[in-house]
């Protein structure tokens, strides 16, 4: 039996497992050591016997009774849950998966998933607790795509952890509004672990790009457990999409090349091809939302052959609607580009002047103001917002990109 | 005689695999293919999308239309069409017009392809 085989067996049910142990035993950290030692028996075991007909069940099974005994040796057993079916030997895996139904699944996962986005946690310390605990990985993977000292990103977790247990884990199954709710605040998290991976430019992008390939995964992983949700159909074929143009967005210096530059042949057809049938099958459930316009403008992207063929008119009019949905000064400033490539730089800059004030200190208003002037012909305004947005760049690539138009512009003069 | 062969595997691990191992994956797989393909014995090969893009259509007098795949044990899988068509809307609708065609019991279950390449094998 392949090893790696294994190692991707024990990756891919592994929220499955560690939900149904925090279930059990109410601690994260309990969670978390039962299903290691369940992996290192399955890591002995399987190589000769095969992997078991239910791994999930196995594991669940395994790491459960190496947590009773851990808790028995130190003398806790009172804090085993009510939960906890009685101790069974390992043979009877298959009547215990029969107890542990689909639905107990899916709140279990739910659950776990939204311990990590606890209201207390900051944002880096809820995409490090999930990236650890939820996907499995390793410290210093983790530190590494946040580019902190391994050290470092440990305290992160433990403290984070020690906020979660101080908080406590809510147990209890969820009713219909609040499981709404962990849904909605687990799909914000999702989304926030795949933009940790895409905002990263140049050398960062290899250590970073991981995280949206595990955002998408866990955007599955929610897919299964709520199928006909539309706002989740829209989260995954939002980040396919977007994931879709990765390897063109930086040209071969590390510099950010904008959508209506990159070389579409680059971008990846298979995830389009899946991002465009899951926002199919949102559309018809006639419940718009968030993801699913946002998945909706990047669908009319990924569907233009070429940077000229873009419907434009279509996707100002989906900004719009955001704009109604989530008023925001970035949205509005995305609805600008749009304007701006359908009624032409004066109409897009009009729509941009109410919000200085508020995007004073965005690197996106200032190069996008930039161009607008530029195409005007109105040169020093122009190298003014560019010279502003450079001192705002949050990557090299980015600064490299503006520098560029700065460069064209000493040139024109 | 022709032979369907059906590939089954977890796909949340081989959804897992880095680019590198699917471009190995599929190179060795494509070997195997181009070696059949050569004696005429290959016929069409589709990949399907994950199990997240499909949609199942319940037969019936009134067809229910389910998000995600057929899920059910008592039935067995007895063919497959390929079709052609614009929108999610317009497959869904092929599978309702041949649930009510085959008047019996059962279930479509309708998942985009990844990947199809047309073969030749039993063409003539």
């Amino acid at each position: 039996m392949d090893p790696a085989w294994i190692d991707a067996a024990l990756t891919s049910v592994r929220p499955r497992a560690v939900a149904a142990l925090l279930r059990y035993f109410r601690d994260i950290d309990m969670a978390e050591e039962a299903f290691q030692e369940a992996c290192l028996r399955a890591l002995a075991k399987w190589p000769e016997q095969g992997p078991p007909r239910d791994a999930a069940g196995w594991l669940i099974l395994v790491g459960r009774n190496s947590g009773i005994d851990r808790l028995r040796r130190t003398g806790r057993e009172e804090e085993l849950s009510d939960d906890l079916p009685a101790s069974v030997a390992d043979d009877e895996e298959a009547a215990l998966v029969d107890r542990l139904d689909e639905s107990a699944y899916r709140d279990d996962i739910l659950r776990l998933l939204f311990v990590c986005c606890h209201p207390d946690l900051p944002a880096t310390g809820s995409i490090a607790l999930a990236l650890r605990i939820v996907c499995g990985l390793s410290v210093p993977r983790i530190a590494s795509a946040f580019l902190v000292g391994e050290k470092a990103m440990e305290q992160r977790i433990t403290r984070a952890k020690a906020r979660i247990a101080e908080a406590g884990v809510p147990f209890e199954t969820p009713g219909p509004v609040e499981r709404a709710e962990r849904l909605g605040a687990v799909m914000a998290m999702v989304y926030l672990v795949f933009n940790e991976g895409y905002s990263a430019a140049g050398d960062d992008r290899g250590a970073r790009e991981p995280l949206c390939r595990e955002a998408i995964r866990l955007a599955r992983l929610l897919l299964k457990l709520f199928p006909a949700e539309p706002e989740v159909l829209g989260l995954a074929a939002l980040m396919l999409l977007q994931h879709a143009r990765g390897a063109a967005r930086l040209d071969a210096q590390g510099k950010a090349v904008l959508l209506d530059d990159q070389d579409r042949t680059r971008w990846d057809r298979a995830s389009i091809a899946e991002g465009l049938a899951l926002i199919d099958k949102a559309i018809r459930h006639r419940r718009s939302g968030p993801y699913q316009v946002q998945a909706a403008i990047a669908a009319l992207h990924a569907r233009a052959a070429t940077a000229a063929e873009t419907d434009w008119a279509q996707i100002e009019r989906l900004y719009a609607t955001l704009e109604q949905m989530q008023p925001s000064p970035v949205v509005t400033l995305n609805r600008a580009v749009a304007v701006g490539k359908l009624s032409g730089p004066a109409a897009a800059l009009a729509l941009l002047a109410p919000l200085g004030a508020r995007l004073d200190g965005y690197f996106y208003y200032h190069g996008a103001r930039g161009a607008f002037l530029d195409q005007l012909g109105r040169a020093a305004e122009a190298r003014e917002a560019f010279t502003r947005a450079i001192g705002l760049a949050g990557s090299a690539a980015e600064a490299a990109y503006i520098r560029q138009q700065l460069d064209r512009l000493v040139a024109v003069e | 005689m022709l032979y369907a062969i059906l590939c089954y595997d977890n796909e949340e691990v081989v959804g897992g695999w880095s680019a590198e191992t699917e471009a190995a994956v599929m190179d060795r797989l494509g070997k195997v293919q181009e070696g059949l393909a050569a004696r005429g014995k290959l016929g069409p090969v589709a990949r399907l999308m994950p199990t997240t893009a499909a949609t199942t259509v319940r037969k019936g007098a009134e067809p229910l239309v389910l998000d995600g795949p057929f899920a059910e044990t008592k039935e067995q899988l007895l063919g497959f069409y390929i079709v052609d068509c614009e929108t999610l809307d317009e497959a869904l609708q092929v599978a309702t017009d041949l649930g009510r065609a085959s008047g019996s019991a059962g279930a479509h279950e309708v998942r985009p392809l990844m990947l199809y390449r047309p073969g030749s094998a039993g063409a003539g």
